[in-house]
């Protein structure tokens, strides 16, 4: 197929493994960070690792919107849908997140929570122009590259006066949880995991740009490559970054120029900062509490925020005990260092959120690589 | 089970399913037919070994390209008593009706089922009508049970694949669901993709005929290809291993798939099979097939080979491999 079939040739990732073989040295080992899910799961889908030296290893990072967001968030989108009986509107992903007990979106919905997945925030706004006696809330998720949908949302909401529909905002930000992941003292100081560079990611960077990239990159002299989500893409970036490890340089460099500009979409930028600004504080699911890495609807669009239009409870819900997201989401452990991985914890039956997005690493490690984990193997059931 | 509800992922065609009628159906029911795990149960009858198949259809929109929720009735019934090897006889119909739903486009589903019926030659010679309140249903939902005749010699179940077997399909596969979201509402996109919703009679008679000891033969649904192979590896005790490559998919349900951020290896079919033959018949399959209208662009995607753990690997079109798991979850409501 056009512009996807030449991404994918398998003649040109022949050429470029052995491009990457040549120029890395085999004594070392070159750990590289894919930030975003989406990468984890092209690098899983295409079986991009077994065409790489053993060397090179890929480390999973947190960048997947449904694994991040914390227990207590899905629980109070649950309680908007129960106690304050509204319509909650949810991309399709969400829906299977485990929230206490094993309860979920999808099981709300079963026991007759009125919760519709839709595919983009103005489905979510014509819901609310179809039911204008009821409150319609869309449970907004992801980094910056579904953001703008949800700020131009609120922005139309605000110009059509429509008084039913608000938003409950859970955007969070990359370059904050990357800077995050680089400070936490279990990453640096005890050296747990070494990161040699990042993939960056490739949506986002379409909306912020390259330049956000820079700082960190300078700061704690690791070198990012932004790139594409195709495999091809991803290849010729761990090359990129080979090099530059191997040079011991550590600058931002851009391999997906197709799409990603050095200051990204303006447009979108302005229209995310008319309706958005940042949160002092947000919990991440792995991450804790990260200062200034999420946003927050700005007061002359509060009517707009259901945070302050409905009374939510903030609960002290934990994550299941022996679940390793936590650890996962920083990279520091692998889906098959957790218990649960494969037993207890599977995609029909997620009891962490890094199981359920196809973007998740242990959905990516079931769903595409099992058959690899030879020493799992007997107790991993098809 | 004692605690739960019933969600939607119990109806997508996956493992959780799956795992619904084994904990469930087949517990409670409990006899060889059902034991014998396909989609349809053969039995000795009078004049030889019949076939008996039942499908409910709910899929919504009711019309869409290439087919509608009636003449899908007819079509995914006889497919499913001919995944057996078996020659339909006849059809039944149960329908359920929504008050409110206009008697035109009823009407316009029955001539469609009776069409597509009387083209396969299996005729609809029983039937019940029910009506339920508005709101407690969805238009029209459609029952339907399917009966034929196994012909003399022919064996086949999802139990018989073997390692060395190849794996074929007929087709393109893919395109009904496509179809059907291209019309989805808050989804509508411009496709020229129709649904393959086709009665496989005809094409499975020709293949019965040409290859005796075909061993396995399913239509992949709900599920789609990757599901569908899955449950073979189970039934069989099997793995398989395929060649992404060699999978047919047309470019404009592969260009619709990356768009919508699905798989076509998910995506239900309703004119597709999948036949698994000893390796030294594949070339007379394959060709008896391709002769066949409906199994122009039949490929051999793969061989099933020895995995105690009975996984679906797939060497990608890039070069790696993976796992073709089971469907997770659900990939699209309402489908069929």
């Amino acid at each position: 197929m056009k512009y996807i079939a030449e991404f994918r040739d398998k003649k040109l990732a022949k050429g470029l493994a052995e491009a990457i073989c040549e120029e890395a040295q085999s004594g070392r080992k070159y750990r590289i960070m894919e930030f975003c899910g989406g990468h984890t799961h092209a690098i899983f889908r295409y079986g991009v690792q077994e065409l790489l030296p053993k060397y090179i290893q890929f480390v999973h990072g947190p960048g997947c919107p449904v694994c991040v967001l914390p227990i207590n968030r899905i629980e109070q989108a649950l309680e908007l849908a129960e106690r304050h009986g509204v319509i909650l509107c949810s991309y399709g992903d969400m829906m299977r997140v485990p929230a206490q007990k094993r309860r979920s979106l999808l099981s709300a919905k079963a026991q007759g929570a009125d919760i519709e997945m839709v595919y983009s925030t103005m489905d979510a706004l014509e819901i609310a122009r179809n039911n204008p006696d009821r409150e319609v809330v869309f449970f907004a998720i992801g980094f910056e590259t579904t953001t703008p949908p949800s700020a131009v949302a609120i922005q139309q909401a605000k110009a059509e006066e429509l008084k039913n529909f608000s938003l409950f905002c859970n955007h969070v930000l990359t370059p904050a949880a990357i800077q995050h992941i680089l400070q936490a003292p279990d990453v640096c100081e005890y050296e747990a995991v070494t990161i040699d560079g990042f993939l960056g990611p490739s949506h986002v960077s379409a909306i912020i740009g390259a330049q956000p990239y820079e700082y960190f990159a300078e700061e704690f002299q690791k070198p990012v490559v932004i790139t594409g989500f195709e495999p091809l893409d991803i290849m010729q970036a761990v090359l990129m970054l080979v090099r530059q490890i191997n040079h011991g340089s550590h600058e931002v460099e851009n391999e997906y120029t197709r799409v990603v500009t050095q200051k990204g979409n303006i447009k979108a930028q302005k229209i995310v900062s008319d309706v958005f600004e940042l949160r002092r504080m947000f919990e991440w699911r792995g991450l804790g509490m990260v200062p200034y890495s999420a946003l927050k609807i700005r007061d002359n669009f509060s009517q707009f925020d259901a945070e302050i239009r409905f009374e939510l409870t903030q609960n002290n819900a934990r994550d299941v005990k022996a679940c390793e997201c936590p650890a996962i989401l920083r990279g520091l452990k692998k889906p098959t260092d957790c218990q649960l991985f494969g037993t207890a914890c599977t995609p029909d039956n997620p009891q962490g959120s890094c199981m359920v997005s196809s973007e998740g690493s242990c959905a990516a490690y079931w769903s595409y690589g099992r058959f690899r984990l030879q020493t799992k193997e007997e107790g991993v059931k098809g | 089970m004692r605690k739960g509800h019933v969600e939607m992922t119990h109806g997508a065609g996956g493992r959780v399913m799956a795992q619904l009628v084994e904990e469930l159906f087949v517990r409670h029911f409990d006899n060889d037919f059902l034991n014998q795990g396909n989609d349809q149960a053969i039995f000795e009858g009078p004049g030889g070994r019949m076939v008996m198949s039942t499908d409910g259809h709910v899929v919504s929109p009711l019309f869409f390209p290439g087919g509608d929720i009636g003449s899908l009735s007819v079509h995914g019934t006889i497919n499913d008593v001919v995944m057996s090897g078996a020659r339909p006889l006849y059809l039944s119909a149960g329908f359920i009706l929504e008050e409110g739903f206009p008697l035109a486009d009823l009407e316009r589903i029955v001539v469609s089922m009776a069409a597509v019926s009387k083209e396969a030659g299996v005729p609809i010679i029983t039937g019940d009508t029910k009506v339920v309140e508005k709101n407690n249903g969805d238009g029209v939902f459609i029952t339907s049970t399917g009966i034929g005749v196994v012909p003399p010699g022919v064996d086949i179940s999802g139990s018989k694949a073997r390692p060395g077997d190849s794996i074929l399909v007929n087709g393109f596969i893919g395109d009904h669901g496509i179809a059907i979201l291209s019309k989805r509402e808050n989804l509508e996109f411009e496709t020229q993709i129709v649904s393959d919703s086709a009665a496989l009679h005809d094409l499975v008679a020709h293949m019965v005929e040409a290859v005796s000891d075909l061993h396995c033969l399913r239509d992949p649904t709900r599920g789609g290809l990757a599901t569908s192979l899955n449950e073979i590896c189970w039934q069989s005790g099997v793995g398989m291993k395929l060649r992404e490559d060699s999978i047919p998919v047309r470019p404009d349900v592969q260009a619709a798939s990356e768009l919508l951020g699905i798989d076509p290896l998910y995506v239900a079919n309703e004119g597709k099979l999948i036949a698994i033959c000893p390796a030294n018949e594949t070339d007379t399959l394959l060709e008896v097939m391709r002769a066949h209208a409906l199994g122009q662009n039949a490929s051999v995607i793969g061989e099933v080979i020895e995995d105690k753990n009975h996984f679906v690997t797939m060497e990608t079109g890039f070069g790696g491999s993976r796992i073709v798991d089971w469907l997770a979850g659900e990939q699209l409501p309402r489908i069929c």
